[in-house]
């Protein structure tokens, strides 16, 4: 049995965010409400930030949190106007359900 | 040691609050769950020396889009989400396809991983909003300054799309 290192290897910190990115993805293909597909994106969104500052200290530079702050600025704004449109959405249809929202299919 | 055990303890807290995120039914304990998720997400990245980054986690996700998301789903008042026949295509090609990919993530971690490094807490030091601040507003002010112009249209474009129809 390997000793237990003094601090916590980075593999673990990629491996976390691909699961996180995986559970994500997860959600984002099997749910069908569209609030939770949308929260799954930002599950997806988080994930990423986490390989980023991972980089970041593996780099020792401040870029990857640059990144990461710009993802986040890109989310929130994200999650505004789509939250608009889901607004948008409800008032018309009636429905978050994402398989009854297909007025494009025709 | 001290830095294993609370990656150990966040890790488990992100792992769990994400599959509850997946797999309740009602958006609101979805999105309670998410808030648990980017919270222990913020003490990561404060282990991985982003004390700047972690604020903002906080304040900006946990904080601002969650209460977002948590106004819309009282505004719609949306139930349990009702569960249809789903199609057998997703059940049968979905699960594989995801350990699939979950799979091909880790080889090319540990391909392009084989020795990681060790991450100690307080060996990385740049994550301060000092240096930030610094990279932001020097090799960075361009996208900073047109993000502003991003953030301005999301603003309009929330106002357009939700606002009251005025005829």
């Amino acid at each position: 049995m390997p000793p237990i290192p003094n601090g916590v290897p980075m593999s673990f910190y990629l491996g976390l965010s691909a699961i996180l990115f995986v559970i994500g993805v997860a959600g984002f293909v099997f749910r069908r409400n569209i609030i939770t597909v949308f929260m799954c994106i930002e599950l997806m969104l988080n994930a990423v930030n986490l390989s980023f500052v991972t980089f970041a200290n593996y780099h020792k530079q401040v870029s990857g949190h640059i990144f990461t702050f710009f993802v986040m600025v890109v989310a929130a704004a994200e999650a505004a106007v789509g939250l608009a449109i889901i607004l948008t959405v409800f008032k018309n249809r009636s429905t978050l359900n994402i398989d009854e929202v297909d007025s494009l299919k025709n | 040691m001290v830095d294993l055990f609370f990656f150990a303890i966040f890790a488990t807290v992100a792992v769990l609050c994400a599959i509850n995120v997946v797999v309740q039914r009602h958006p609101i304990s979805s999105a309670l769950s998410l808030v648990g998720v980017m919270a222990s997400l913020a003490v990561l990245y404060l282990l991985l020396g982003g004390e700047f980054i972690a604020m903002a986690q906080i304040i900006v996700y946990a904080g601002a889009v969650m209460v977002l998301f948590v106004f819309v789903i009282m505004l719609l008042n949306s139930g349990t989400e009702v569960r249809r026949g789903r199609s057998w295509m997703a059940t049968i090609f979905g699960i594989p396809a995801l350990l699939g990919l979950l799979g091909l993530l880790g080889v090319f971690l540990v391909r392009w991983f084989p020795d990681s490094p060790v991450v100690k807490f307080g060996d990385f030091t740049g994550g301060t909003a000092e240096k930030i601040g610094y990279a932001l507003f020097t090799g960075y002010l361009l996208p900073f300054e047109v993000t502003s112009v991003l953030i301005l249209i999301a603003i309009l474009g929330a106002v357009v799309l939700a606002r009251k129809e005025l005829d």
